[in-house]
């Protein structure tokens, strides 16, 4: 039974209080947060949010996936995307552990994340009851805020407060477990917005003294060079970032994570830094005066030996988040803030220039790059396909306006160095955490946010395996995703330094595959195996005017290495092409 | 590059929260920091909490794991300090036989030289409670050792720092 109370407040808007039970509350929470869909998979623990959600189902939309992963890893994409929340749900015990690799995936690429566990009623917590696992304990290193509802009348504050700390600030994913005595608890039900948290600051102020030493290091500059992180893509300064450097002519190279912030076409873009990343932005690391890094953390994959790393370059770090700052690379000014504001605080203190022969210098080591491994790769003549090629083809025929979402491994490699792209948010990959079977539920959880977007997942025959299971939800969701599989029967890049560091001792890399097409098709996906170039451009074309879910296996090359790279340990300027 | 390893107190003021032990800890474990001691109680602020953490680390681990805390949503404020910029005390408590007191005069002496309380006396057993830095509680067991402690236990560091801690002015800034 419910009960409706109307209470008149002291302003002149009526507010509407009504009696009902947690789980309802959970749903009405998520709605008056603007969820329209979210993923998950229901459980004992977490019934009483289905029963409601099967009332709402007009206002929102729930995608059953195979797993539990799968959820987490469809929110990412969901949230990769389009900048909005990504919402994942599950029951306790194991449906709450099988979010975990999906949360700590968030966490260390910075997606806004809303976790809502199921939990045994409080009354049987720390007993050992049937499917109890401490979830929040569990989740605590890699969560940027959780918290445990014990009591219906908590749910309305606690997820309006997780909804603002999973997307304020740096983001990051929140886990909120109900207990399933407070789903079935009443209250009476007020939702607020949450506008601030006593104890967060999620943005720092700006220090306008700091931006004028960042304006003057890089007035001075002859060798100035910008890393972009994906900072940018999350503060939404594309623009501002653009317009930065095209006034002080800076070349500008990005991390994995930033990918897309700015066309690939563009005259400034000198490509990926990084362990695979590009010969030129590497080798001149070491060579530039002024190194200005905007919303990037200095991973060990982008700095490779720290020792080595920039020593020469007087370092600017435009960060959000504090801890980044001097935490593996030293800044010599620091400017805390979120990337667009600070960045349109620095364009009218910066001089307009350009440093052509600095940017020819990048130009002459690609030119070395492209002979020496992106010719091979792109355009080869041996008669296996590559990686290289496939991608090249996608980009050809999705003009660049494809989203490419990518797994773990060479083929990811491959397909952040080669993916020409002319929209931002459109590079969703697992960066930071490198998790294999992100990219099938990411790409469906993309599909879904953007609709309007081709969304093409880019996967290994390795990673595919991970999270197979979503042509599943795929094929009951009728998500129109393009999944394309690089097939080269092996762990290709655990291979490559099997080949490189262990002497070719192939342990436990190599794949005796079933047969994808099959599979693909058991879904009631449409599917194509290439293993000819000669099939391949018409294979991508039929792909890419599919109006419906379309699988395309392309067998390449078994050992093919991904060139340039940086070994372990190594300095960036240490690079190998071959 | 090779920094000394010092002590530092790492003073952590908080939202009073369930489960944000787990996170604080967690930050020490992960870089393999060993925690000396920790102490957490009521701060100068109503409903505010404060950590008392001590380690030994180098001031670049310092400055960063405040960072880690700080980022933490109910961490208010983080500070870190060296033992000269603190006055800060332990204390300990000595459970002995009562017959010793009767038995062994110089342990009168030991008392009273080291200006340790008693706290409790029974038949059975006297409780001594002796608050200072850790050398003269340390000094305390090694005199009482002699004659047979039959309980000892040391408290973690407390500590106020000689600087100010700008935690209440910065709270009401945020309100």
């Amino acid at each position: 039974m419910k009960e409706t109370q109307t209470l008149e407040t002291k302003s002149t808007s009526l507010e509407t209080i009504e009696r009902i039970c947690g789980s309802e509350a959970i749903v009405k929470c998520l709605i008056a947060e603007g969820v329209d869909i979210l993923y998950g998979y229901p459980g004992g623990a977490i019934m009483p949010v289905y029963d409601e959600l099967y009332k709402y189902q007009g206002k929102i939309h729930h995608v059953l996936t195979r797993h539990e992963q799968g959820a987490a890893h469809a929110a990412q994409g969901f949230a990769r995307i389009s900048g909005r929340v990504g919402v994942a749900m599950a029951t306790s015990g194991p449906g709450a552990t099988n979010l975990v690799t999906g949360i700590a995936d968030a966490q260390i690429d910075s997606t806004p994340l809303v976790c809502i566990t199921g939990q045994v009623p409080s009354h049987l917590l720390g007993s050992d009851a049937f499917q109890e696992t401490d979830i929040v304990g569990i989740s605590t290193p890699v969560t940027k805020w959780n918290h445990q509802v014990t009591k219906a009348s908590e749910i309305p504050e606690v997820i309006a407060k997780a909804f603002y700390i999973a997307r304020s600030g740096r983001p990051g994913p929140v886990l909120i477990d109900i207990t399933k005595d407070a789903q079935f608890g009443e209250l009476d039900f007020k939702y607020e917005k949450c506008t601030g948290v006593r104890s967060y600051i999620p943005v720092p102020k700006i220090n306008l003294d700091s931006v004028k030493a960042a304006a003057d290091l890089i007035n001075s500059a002859k060798k100035p060079m910008v890393v972009w992180g994906q900072g940018i893509i999350l503060s939404e300064a594309e623009k501002e970032l653009k317009a930065v450097i095209e006034k002080a002519g800076i070349p500008a190279a990005w991390t994995i994570m930033g990918a897309s912030a700015l066309p690939t076409s563009h005259p400034l873009n000198i490509g990926m830094v990084g362990m695979h990343g590009n010969y030129a932005p590497n080798k001149l690391t070491n060579e530039c005066d002024v190194l200005i890094a905007i919303g990037m953390r200095f991973d060990d994959r982008v700095t490779g030996d720290l020792n080595t790393y920039a020593k020469q370059a007087k370092v600017i770090h435009f960060e959000i988040d504090p801890a980044e700052v001097n935490k593996n690379v030293h800044a010599d000014v620091a400017v805390l803030g979120d990337a667009k504001a600070s960045l349109t605080q620095l364009l009218p203190l910066l001089n307009e220039t350009s440093h052509d022969a600095w940017l020819q210098e990048f130009k002459d080591l690609y030119a070395i790059e492209f002979e020496n491994v992106i010719k091979n790769d792109i355009n080869p003549t041996k008669e296996g396909l590559t990686m290289g090629e496939v991608l090249k083809e996608i980009n050809k025929q999705s003009e660049g306006n494809a989203a490419i979402v990518s797994d773990v491994g060479q083929h990811q490699m491959i397909a952040c160095r080669y993916s020409e792209f002319n929209k931002t948010k459109s590079n969703i990959t697992s960066g930071g955490l490198g998790t294999m079977g992100f990219a099938l539920p990411a790409a469906m959880g993309a599909k879904m946010a953007a609709p309007e977007r081709e969304v093409v997942a880019i996967i290994g025959d390795g990673g595919f395996q991970m999270n197979i299971q979503e042509l599943g939800t795929i094929f009951q969701q009728k998500i129109p995703v393009k999944i394309v599989v690089l097939n080269n029967e092996f762990l290709g890049m655990v291979r490559q330094w099997q080949q490189l560091f262990f002497d070719k001792r192939y342990a436990s890399t190599e794949m005796t595959n079933p047969d994808f097409v099959t599979i693909a098709k058991g879904y009631y996906i449409e599917a194509k195996r290439v293993t000819k170039r000669e099939e391949l451009a018409d294979a991508v074309k039929e792909m890419m005017a599919s109006k419906e879910s379309y699988f395309l296996e392309v067998c390449v090359e078994k050992e093919d290495n991904v060139f340039p790279m940086i070994p372990s340990g190594a300095s960036v300027s240490d690079i190998r092409l071959s | 590059m090779n920094e000394d390893i010092k002590t530092f107190t790492i003073s952590i003021y908080t939202e009073n929260n369930i489960g944000l032990l787990n996170r604080i800890s967690a930050i020490f474990q992960r870089r393999h920091i060993n925690i000396e001691s920790l102490t957490t109680s009521q701060s100068e602020i109503e409903g505010v909490n404060r950590f008392v953490i001590v380690v030994n680390i180098t001031e670049s681990q310092a400055k960063k794991i405040v960072g880690q805390f700080e980022k933490q949503i109910e961490v208010i404020r983080t500070y870190y300090h060296t033992d000269e910029e603190t006055i800060y005390q332990e204390s300990g408590m000595f459970k002995i036989k009562s017959d010793l007191l009767f038995e062994e005069p110089q342990i009168q002496n030991i008392i009273k030289e080291s200006n340790a309380r008693i706290v409790t006396v029974n038949k059975e057993f006297f409780v001594l409670e002796k608050s200072g830095r850790r050398n003269e509680i340390e000094s305390l067991r090694r005199d009482l050792n002699a004659f047979g402690i039959m309980q000892f236990v040391r408290s973690g560091r407390i500590s106020v720092t000689k600087e100010p801690m700008k935690v209440t002015e910065m709270l009401l800034g945020i309100q």
